[in-house]
C-alpha cells in the first residue's frame, strides 16, 4: 500500500494518474450533447403507453376504438396485438418472464397495458384517456411476508407450475460450521433491518426510438441502455430477428446508475410499432413513469446475528434475507447468484464460519432489483454486516472502532478466502480506518460526545468500512442468461499515430472517453488528445456486457490495457525494423522506442504507426489495429473507511451532517479528479437514502413515490460537504492495478450515515431506526426509548 | 396562434397550439435540444432557461407566455469570443457527470453571477436548489460557478 500514486508519463501524454479534464465536456456544456430524446427521425412518429392504476386486477377487456378514431393516431397496440406475433410476454434478466402489455392480469400499478402511437406527442398523451379497459379488482400483496403466508394469492398463475409466491431459494457459506459457532459462542448479538425500497431515477428518463426498416428488416433502435449489447442479443430472441439486423444505438445518456440495464416493456413495443406501421416510432417516458414502473432497487428485509466472545472477537455470522422482488423477477443479476452477491456479507472481517440464507418472493409492485450504483446487491450486505458490527460494540460495551480494528482481515492475510467463498485479492483495512478516524479526530470527539450528553445534546460519530466485490465477472461463475461477463475493447492506431478505441461498455457519465484514452496514453505514448474513445453502437464496438455493477474499469479498462500491450508488442517489432536492431533491445517509453544502452538511436509511436501501413518488416500484416476479450481472473475488491459525525436535535428528530470524512481505496486512479467525482456523487446517493429517498407503497398497493415531489432527492441546499482520502493498494492481478469506484460511496456511506445517527442515541438503548431516518422515525425511537427508560 | 419569442437573440416566429409547453417550443420549433427534460412537476431544473434574464422553468410555462419575451439557453451562453466562463469553469472543476442537469444548473449560475458576483459557498447551494444533480453530489457544481465568479471579476 502506498498513500498516493504518481503518473508515470508526462502531462502533455496524460497517461494513468492525470486529471486530465474530460473530453466529453466539450459537447455538455454548449448543449450539443445528444442524449435520446434530442434524436428525430423523418416522418417519426410518437409512442406513450397506458398504465394500470391497480396493483392487481384481472383485465375483463380493453376497447381503444375511441382512442384509434383521434386524430393523428396511427395504431393503439395491445397485448392480444402483441399476441399475434408471440410478443405479449419476454424473457427477464433473470430469466423470468415478465409481460410486455399485459394481457391476462395486471400485477403492479405503473403496469403497461396498452400503447397509443400517434404524430404528435401530445396527440398520443391524450388518446390515452379514450381507452377504456375493464378491471376486475384482485387482493393485493404488499409485502414479502404477507406474499409468502400459506393463503396468499398466487401472484404468478401465468407461470406453468408456480404454486407459491417464491421466487427463489438460495444459500451461502457453511450452515452446520455456523451452528457450531454459533453454540459455543459467548454472546449473540443480532440485527434486524429493512433496507427499503428505492429508485436509481437518473435525471435523464428511459426511452427509445425505434426504425425498422420493412423493407431490409434492419432494425435500428436508439435506446437509453447501459449495456447495448447484451440488450441486442436478448432483442433477437424475444423478436426472433436476426442479430445482424439489429443495432442498438446507446447514445448520450443523462446517468444510468442501474436503471438503464434492463431491458422495458416500452423499447418492445416501440420496436414492434414500428415494425408495424414501417415509421420511426420514440418513447421517452415521463418522471412518474419511470418511478413506478422502471428497475426499482433494494428492498431486503434482513436479520443478521453474530456470534462473539466476550472481548468482542467475531466468530461467526448468520444472515436470513427476504427479498421484495415484485411482480416479476427482473434483477439484472449473474445466473448463479439468485440474490446477487449479497453474500459478501461477511464485509472486511476475519472469521472462519457464515451462512447466508436468501429468498425473494413476488409482490404486487414493480419488477427491477438494478443494482442502483452497487455491484448486484452489495450495498444491502455492506450495510447490514455494518450495522451489525456497531451494534454488537454497544451490546458488549467495546468502542465502535475498536471492534473493526479487533476483527478486520490484516494486510498480510490476502489473498483472503472468505466464507462465503470470496477472494478478496488485497487491501490494508486498519491503515484505512487508522487515517480516516485520525482525520475527524475521533478521540476528541468521543469526548465531545460525552460532555454533549451531559448537556443533553446529542452528537454521534458513526463508522463504515465497506469491502466491495466488483468486476464481474471471471468466466466460471459469472453469466447473465449465459452470456459471459468478459468485455473487450478494439484499438486502432491509424498511420498519423492518432488512434481510435472501441468498447462494449457505455459511459453514462464516468468519463470512459477520458480514461480509458489515458489508460492507452500510459500504454502507449500516444497523446491522449490523440485518442478517440466510441462506445454504445453495436455495429462498431466489439461484445462485452456493459457498464453497471462498477464493471467497466475492471474488465473493459483491463482489456483496454491488454489490447495497448498487443499493440505494443507488433510496434516494438515494426521500431526494431526501422532501427535496424533486435526486438529485443527496444524500449518503449512514453511514445518513444529507443534501442537500449543507445538512447539517441529512437522512433516515435508515429513514425511507427506509419510505418505499420507503409514499410513493415518481411512476413509481417499491414496495420496496426487488435481487439482483446478480457476475462477477468478475479474480482477486484476496493474498499474505504467512511466516518460521519451527525448532530441530532433530541427534541424534533432532525439530524445534520457536520462532516463526512471518506477514504477510499480503489487501487491506482486512472484520473483522480474523476474518481473523487464519482466517490461525491456515491456519498450523496448514500446520504440520500439513508435520509429521505425511499418509494413508498399504500396498503392497497399504490406508488406514492412517484414523482419528485414525493420522491424526495436532495438538492445542493441538504447535501452535507465531503472531505475525500485515499489509500492505494494496487489489484495485484488488473493489468493497470484499478479496481473500479463509481458505486463505492452509495455501497460504502448509508451505514456510516445510519450508525451516526444510531450513534448519537445509543446511550438511550435505541439500537435499529429503518432507512430513511425521517425525523419523525427518529424522534419517535428517542420518545420510546425514553419511555422504556434507556 | 402565432408567437414571437427571441430565441438566444434571433427572433423565432411559429404558429403553436396554445398548450405547448416552452420547453417544447424550444427544443422542437426552436431546434435546440440543449434544454433538457427531468421531471413532470417543475422539481428538477433540467429545463431551466433565462426569461429576460430570470431563470424559469421550461416545463412549466407555455411557450405563449414568452410571446415577445427573450429566452436565454444553453445554447445562447457561449460569447464571441469563445466559451462563457461558467462553461470552462464547468469543465475546469469537473462540475458535470452525465451533462443532463448542466445546463440548467449554468443558467441558474449566470443569473447568480449577474446579481451577487462573488456569491459564498452558501449563496450559490441556496441558488441551484431548484436544481436536482444526480450524479455529481453538488461539490464540484458549486466550485465550478464560484470559479466562474472569480474569473469574471477578473476579467
Ligand atoms: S423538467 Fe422542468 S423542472 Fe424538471
Ligand atoms: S451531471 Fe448528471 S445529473 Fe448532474
Amino acid at each position: 500500500m502506498t498513500l498516493t500514486q504518481k503518473p508515470s508519463t508526462p502531462p502533455e501524454i496524460g497517461g494513468i494518474g492525470h486529471s486530465v479534464r474530460r473530453h466529453e465536456d466539450d459537447r455538455f456544456i454548449v448543449g450539443q450533447g445528444r442524449y435520446l430524446d434530442d434524436h428525430t427521425l423523418p416522418g417519426m412518429l410518437h409512442m406513450a403507453i397506458l398504465r394500470s392504476p391497480l396493483p392487481h386486477a384481472r383485465i375483463n377487456s380493453i376497447d381503444t376504438s375511441a382512442a384509434a378514431a383521434v386524430d393523428g393516431v396511427v395504431a393503439v397496440v395491445t397485448g392480444e396485438l402483441l399476441a399475434q406475433y408471440n410478443l405479449a410476454w419476454m424473457p427477464t434478466l433473470s430469466g423470468d418472464t415478465q409481460a410486455v402489455l399485459a394481457t391476462d392480469k395486471v400485477r403492479f400499478q405503473g403496469q403497461e397495458v396498452a400503447a397509443v402511437v400517434a404524430t404528435d406527442p401530445y396527440i398520443a398523451e391524450d388518446a390515452l384517456e379514450l381507452i377504456e379497459v375493464d378491471y376486475e379488482p384482485l387482493p393485493v400483496i404488499t409485502s414479502p411476508q404477507q406474499s409468502l403466508a400459506a393463503d396468499a394469492v398466487l401472484i404468478r398463475d401465468d407461470k406453468e407450475g408456480q404454486t407459491s409466491n417464491l421466487v427463489y431459494e438460495w444459500e451461502a457459506g457453511d450452515g452446520a460450521a455456523t451452528e457450531v459457532a454459533f453454540a459455543r459462542a459467548d454472546r449473540v448479538v443480532s440485527l434486524e433491518t429493512h433496507y427499503p425500497r428505492s429508485h436509481p431515477s437518473p435525471l435523464e428518463t428511459c426511452g427509445c426510438l425505434a426504425d425498422v426498416n420493412s423493407a431490409t428488416g434492419q432494425a435500428t433502435i436508439y435506446m437509453t441502455s447501459q449495456a447495448p449489447h447484451a440488450i441486442r442479443t436478448v432483442f433477437a430472441m424475444v423478436a426472433g430477428l436476426p442479430e445482424q439486423n439489429i443495432r442498438i444505438i446507446s447514445p448520450d445518456i443523462g446517468g444510468g446508475f442501474g436503471n438503464k440495464v434492463p431491458v422495458y416493456p416500452g423499447y418492445v413495443v416501440a420496436t414492434a410499432a414500428s415494425l408495424v406501421i414501417g415509421k420511426p416510432v420514440k418513447w421517452v417516458e415521463s418522471r412518474s413513469e419511470n418511478l413506478i414502473s422502471t428497475g426499482f432497487a433494494r428492498d431486503y428485509h434482513m436479520k443478521g446475528e453474530l456470534a462473539l466472545t466476550n472481548d468482542g472477537r467475531i466468530l461467526a455470522l448468520r444472515v436470513q434475507m427476504l427479498s421484495d422482488q415484485g411482480a416479476f423477477y427482473a434483477d439484472a443479476q449473474p445466473t448463479q447468484f439468485r440474490a446477487g452477491l449479497f453474500h459478501v456479507v461477511t464485509g472486511s472481517y476475519d472469521f472462519p464460519a457464515a451462512h447466508v440464507q436468501c429468498r425473494g418472493a413476488y409482490t404486487n409492485k414493480a419488477p427491477g432489483g438494478v443494482a442502483y450504483r452497487c455491484s448486484f446487491r452489495i450495498t444491502e450486505a455492506s450495510y447490514l454486516i455494518e450495522r451489525l458490527v456497531q451494534t454488537a460494540a454497544y451490546e458488549l460495551g467495546i468502542d465502535p472502532a475498536d471492534i473493526r480494528f479487533k476483527n478486520f482481515i490484516q494486510p498480510d492475510q490476502f489473498p483472503y478466502e472468505t466464507p462465503t467463498g470470496f477472494v478478496y485479492d488485497s487491501g490494508d483495512y486498519p491503515t484505512a480506518l487508522r487515517s480516516a478516524l485520525d482525520a475527524i479526530g475521533y478521540e476528541k470527539l468521543r469526548a465531545e460526545q460525552a460532555a454533549a450528553r451531559d448537556e443533553g445534546r446529542f452528537v454521534g460519530i458513526g463508522i463504515a468500512h465497506f469491502t466491495e466485490a466488483v468486476g464481474a465477472g471471471p468466466s466460471k461463475k459469472y453469466d447473465i442468461l449465459g452470456l459471459k461477463m468478459i468485455d473487450s475493447a478494439e484499438l486502432r492506431v491509424h498511420p498519423t499515430g492518432k488512434a481510435i478505441l472501441k468498447l462494449g461498455v457505455r459511459s453514462q457519465g464516468q468519463g470512459h472517453e477520458t480514461t480509458f484514452a489515458q489508460i492507452v496514453a500510459d500504454e502507449l505514448g500516444i497523446p491522449v488528445t490523440d485518442i478517440k474513445v466510441v462506445e454504445g453502437d453495436t455495429d462498431n464496438t466489439p461484445y462485452g456486457l456493459g457498464t453497471y455493477a462498477s464493471r467497466s474499469t475492471p474488465v473493459a479498462g483491463a482489456a483496454a490495457a491488454v489490447v495497448s500491450r498487443k499493440i505494443a508488442d507488433k510496434a516494438r517489432k515494426i521500431a526494431a525494423h526501422l532501427l535496424e536492431a533486435a526486438d529485443d533491445d527496444i524500449e518503449l517509453q512514453n511514445g518513444v522506442f529507443s534501442v537500449k544502452g543507445t538512447p539517441g538511436r529512437s522512433v516515435t509511436i508515429a513514425d511507427v504507426s506509419l510505418a505499420a501501413y507503409t514499410n513493415l518488416p518481411d512476413g509481417m500484416e499491414y496495420g496496426l489495429e487488435d481487439v482483446h476479450y478480457y476475462d477477468p481472473p478475479n474480482l477486484t475488491y476496493p474498499y474505504g473507511s467512511y466516518v460521519v459525525v451527525v448532530d441530532v436535535d433530541p427534541e424534533t428528530g432532525v439530524w445534520k451532517a457536520r462532516r463526512v470524512v471518506a477514504l477510499d481505496d480503489c487501487g491506482v486512479r486512472i484520473n483522480p479528479m474523476i474518481v473523487e467525482g464519482q466517490i461525491h456523487g456515491g456519498l450523496t446517493e448514500g446520504f440520500a437514502k439513508s435520509s429521505m429517498q425511499w418509494i413508498t407503497f399504500d396498503e392497497e398497493g399504490n406508488c406514492s413515490g412517484s414523482n419528485f415531489m414525493d420522491y424526495l432527492i436532495p438538492t445542493a441546499w441538504e447535501t452535507p460537504r465531503f472531505e475525500l482520502l485515499e489509500t492505494c493498494t494496487p489489484s495485484p492481478h488488473h493489468p493497470i492495478g484499478a479496481k473500479g469506484v463509481g458505486e463505492s460511496a452509495t455501497v460504502g456511506s448509508p451505514a456510516a450515515y445510519v450508525n451516526a445517527v444510531i450513534d448519537a442515541v445509543a446511550h438511550l438503548g435505541v439500537r435499529n431506526i429503518d432507512m430513511p431516518l425521517l425525523p419523525d422515525r427518529v424522534w419517535s425511537a428517542i420518545q420510546s426509548a425514553r419511555a422504556t427508560g434507556g | 396562434m402565432q408567437i414571437t419569442v427571441t430565441l438566444n437573440g434571433s427572433d423565432q416566429t411559429h404558429d403553436v397550439e396554445p398548450r405547448t409547453l416552452l420547453v417544447d417550443f424550444i427544443r422542437t420549433k426552436g431546434e435546440l435540444t440543449g434544454t433538457h427534460i427531468g421531471c413532470d412537476t417543475t422539481s428538477c431544473g433540467a429545463c431551466t432557461v433565462l426569461l429576460d434574464g430570470t431563470p424559469v422553468k421550461s416545463c412549466t410555462m407555455l411557450a405563449v407566455q414568452a410571446d415577445g419575451r427573450a429566452v436565454t439557453t444553453v445554447e445562447g451562453l457561449k460569447r464571441a469570443d469563445g466559451l462563457h466562463p461558467l462553461q470552462a469553469a464547468f469543465k475546469q472543476e469537473h462540475g458535470l457527470q452525465c451533462g443532463f442537469c448542466t445546463p440548467g444548473m449554468m443558467l441558474v449560475g449566470a443569473a447568480l453571477l449577474e446579481q451577487n458576483p462573488a456569491p459564498t459557498e452558501d449563496d450559490v447551494r441556496w441558488a441551484i436548489s431548484g436544481n436536482i444533480c444526480r450524479c455529481t453530489g453538488y461539490m464540484n457544481i458549486v466550485k465550478a460557478i464560484r470559479a466562474a465568479g472569480a474569473e469574471m471579476a477578473t476579467s
